[in-house]
């Protein structure tokens, strides 16, 4: 059973990011704040692409930062992947060579076939051959979430995934994401300002105000004592969509 | 309902406008207009013609490589000069664009005083080794070099400068080497940079005189390309300076033409 | 403005006496001419020239001169295109037939005569002696472009030599060849006497037997076009008086 252990220190402009917490595997933490509190900091932390001042991430014994002891994985060696809330899919390349591109980066023989394999369980395969700029947003979601998930990561990250989707479309991407999400074996991180995706997806929720941690616990232990005026407002705006 | 058009502009803007497309087109069409075309097949065949021609053409291809090989790479220290305190980072600036303000034969003076026989650089070459540059089909393609290659540096840095670089962080969360990131997002996507870059320092380099006839001198199959023939020629036998420079005019828009298709296409297959 | 006149006649004569010249400057008193005229002039008459229009605005103070020196045969081109030119001096017969054929000029007259002469860096690293050394495969040779004057007297000198010599650049002009021969760039090239004798101790000369063999002849005449014929008429004649030509033999040309 391998644990995600993260605790960290990360200068911000305005204020640190302290923050520290752990997850089992097979888990989804929903983190959650005001804008600005410090999320996306997490989130580069965690993928490597943003410098931790102090701390250690763990996952299991696989060590991808540690400050004291001098370490940092490369981002290409962490195994975490992001679900970007900009999708972030390149725009040259087309929808199969978007998914497949984890797996060819890491040089599996059996790249296509295998992000083949992805597209066909989001229902996406159609999709195959167009290029991102031809694709609406719930659609380029889920190929950014195929593209994620076909490169095998250990842990997953999605920062505000469908922050960016008409209204309409939202429900139904969470659903399905919620469907895979339960298919997945490493531990998921869901980085969100709406409830309603906590509600959907996540098994605990932390709620990070001004670079620090305000409570921690399932959905159910906050509605039930919010410790924060916040808390009490974001879940006041719960099924608000 | 009929709608303005967004992009109708004041008719007073024509005047100037006119003007400026005059001064652009009207001298090309007075060259269309005196050619001898009657003699031309006569003149473009001689092999002084043919000579020169083929020079130039080898020589911007081989500057161009040169360029990029050595170009692109400095664009991508340009770009991340953001970074660095103010004085370094204008000097990189004004280093790179020193050739573009430069009169060409100021160019062509400096790389004697560098690569001459008597240069900083060349005179040890030539001592130690026996090797001399001027005169020799390399050192037009250094003195192109030195003019043409800024177009690219500055090209290719813009379009790095305007990418999303989040793209690249997006390749390194998937399992891509640095390496990888280079060759698989990043290039693909400055490729309209780089191939605009290449494109202006081709035709620059086709075009170049100055530098070239100041360091590399003027023979005949070696050193004698287009411009040069042309400007000798025109002090002999103006129809046939003509007939030259119809062939660079030609030449150019050829590669404009042909370039600008192939890049479109590949980025769209 | 009579008295300012006046004041630099006085001073045009109190110069005359006070430096040592090669000849006298005609008297201050005819300074009726006024106005500017332009000179294309071939590139060898670059020094000398400068020093007659010296002595000449001495003699005419509100005349300006402007110069354009370059090959004869790129001046005689943008004579016939056009450019507003007051008088031309070329450095052959060729060059300036150019600018009369198009009705530009008439009645040219040679004023100077000009051999070609071997010029070698200072320190002479080919060790050239003589102009049969410059077949020798190793040395760097420049030679002007037959096109201008220079290296059609240099195409002369070598059909009458009957040597074979290879140069490695045919320059535009002869100052061209002659500043890669002060570069060091060049073992040797051909030049004029007269480049030679203006470039001082920057270059060495040597001089050849069959030099004679080509002489260039220099016409100058008075464009038709001229817009201040009158001034032109005068430097044109002030370069064919005895003092002017004594001048330019001063710079090392032959008599014409």
């Amino acid at each position: 059973m391998t644990r995600l252990v993260a605790d960290v220190r990360v200068a911000r402009g305005s204020f640190d990011l302290d923050v520290a917490f752990s997850l089992a595997e097979g888990r989804t933490l929903a983190i959650v704040g005001p804008n600005g509190a410090g999320k996306s900091s997490l989130v580069g932390a965690l993928a490597g692409f943003v410098e931790v001042g102090k701390g250690r991430i763990l996952v299991g014994d696989r060590v991808l930062t540690d400050t004291a002891a001098g370490v940092d994985l490369p981002m290409d060696k962490r195994r975490v992947g992001v679900v970007f809330q900009d999708h972030l899919l390149f725009p040259h390349l087309t929808v199969l060579q978007n998914v497949a591109f984890g797996p060819r980066s890491v040089g599996r023989d059996d790249a296509v076939a295998h992000a083949a394999a992805w597209l066909d369980r989001l229902g996406i395969a159609s999709l195959a051959a167009q290029r991102p700029r031809e694709l609406s947003g719930g659609q380029a979601q889920r190929v950014a979430l195929a593209r994620t998930l076909a490169a095998e990561p250990s842990v997953l990250v999605l920062d505000e995934p469908f922050a960016s989707l008409d209204v309409e479309v939202r429900a139904d991407v969470r659903a399905e994401v919620a469907l895979h999400l339960g298919g997945f074996t490493g531990h998921t991180v869901l980085v969100s300002h709406d409830i309603d995706d906590v509600a959907a997806l996540a098994d605990e929720v932390l709620v990070v105000e001004s670079g620090r941690v305000s409570q921690r616990g399932t959905l159910a232990e906050l509605e039930a004592t919010p410790a924060t005026a916040y808390i009490r407002r974001l879940l006041r705006g719960r099924g608000e969509a | 309902m009929p709608r303005r058009s967004t992009t109708s502009i004041a008719p007073a803007l024509w005047i100037p406008a006119g003007i400026a497309l005059g001064l652009l087109v009207l001298p090309l069409a007075g060259l269309l207009i005196r050619a001898p075309w009657a003699q031309l097949p006569e003149l473009l065949s001689r092999p002084t013609v043919l000579q020169a021609l083929g020079l130039s053409l080898g020589t911007a291809g081989l500057t161009t490589v040169l360029s990029l090989l050595l170009g692109v790479p400095l664009a991508f220290v340009l770009a991340s000069s953001v970074d660095w305190p103010a004085v370094p980072r204008r000097l990189m600036r004004a280093l790179v664009t020193v050739p573009l303000v430069l009169p060409p034969v100021v160019g062509g003076v400096a790389l004697l005083l560098l690569l001459g026989r008597r240069g900083l650089i060349g005179q040890p070459l030539d001592d130690w080794f026996g090797i001399t540059i001027p005169f020799t089909t390399a050192a037009v393609v250094i003195a192109q070099t030195f003019v043409a290659m800024p177009f690219l540096v500055l090209s290719v840095e813009g379009a790095l400068r305007a990418s999303d670089r989040r793209f690249e962080i997006a390749a390194g969360t998937l399992g891509a080497s640095r390496f990888t990131i280079f060759r698989r997002v990043t290039l693909p996507l400055i490729a309209p940079g780089i191939g605009a870059g290449a494109l202006l320092c081709f035709t620059r380099a086709l075009g170049e005189f100055g530098a070239t006839i100041t360091f590399a001198g003027s023979f005949p199959g070696v050193t004698q390309t287009l411009p040069i023939a042309t400007y000798l020629e025109l002090q002999r036998d103006p129809d046939a300076a003509i007939a030259l420079s119809l062939v660079l005019i030609v030449v150019s828009i050829v590669v404009l033409v042909s370039l600008r298709d192939r890049w479109t296409a590949g980025l769209r297959s | 403005m009579k008295r300012a006149l006046a004041l630099v006649a006085i001073l045009a004569l109190a110069g005359c006496a006070a430096t040592p010249e090669p000849a006298p400057a005609p008297a201050a008193s005819e300074d009726t001419l006024s106005g500017s005229i332009t000179v294309f002039a071939a590139a060898s008459l670059t020094e000398s020239f400068d020093q007659l229009k010296t002595e000449f605005v001495k003699a005419h103070p509100n005349v300006a001169i402007i110069f354009n020196f370059g090959g004869s045969s790129a001046l005689a081109e943008q004579i016939v295109q056009g450019a507003p030119v007051d008088v031309f001096a070329a450095a052959s017969p060729a060059t300036m037939a150019t600018v009369v054929d198009a009705s530009l000029a008439s009645d040219p007259t040679d004023f100077v005569s000009n051999t070609l002469e071997l010029a070698v860096p200072t320190d002479n690293p080919g060790g050239v002696k003589t102009l049969a050394d410059l077949e020798n495969p190793d040395l760097k040779v420049a030679f002007c472009a037959a096109e201008v004057p220079c290296g059609a007297a240099t195409d002369a000198v070598l059909e009458a030599t009957g040597l074979k010599i290879t140069p490695d650049t045919y320059e535009q002009d002869v100052k061209a060849v002659l500043t890669k021969v002060e570069l060091g760039e060049v073992d040797a090239g051909l030049v004029y006497k007269t480049d030679v004798l203006a470039a001082d101790d920057a270059v060495l000369g040597i001089e050849f037997a069959e030099a004679s063999e080509a002489v260039n002849l220099y016409p100058i005449a008075t464009l038709t076009d001229s817009q201040n014929a009158e001034a032109a008429d005068a430097f044109v004649a002030w370069v064919l008086s005895p003092e002017g030509q004594a001048l330019l033999q001063t710079w090392g040309f032959g008599a014409p």
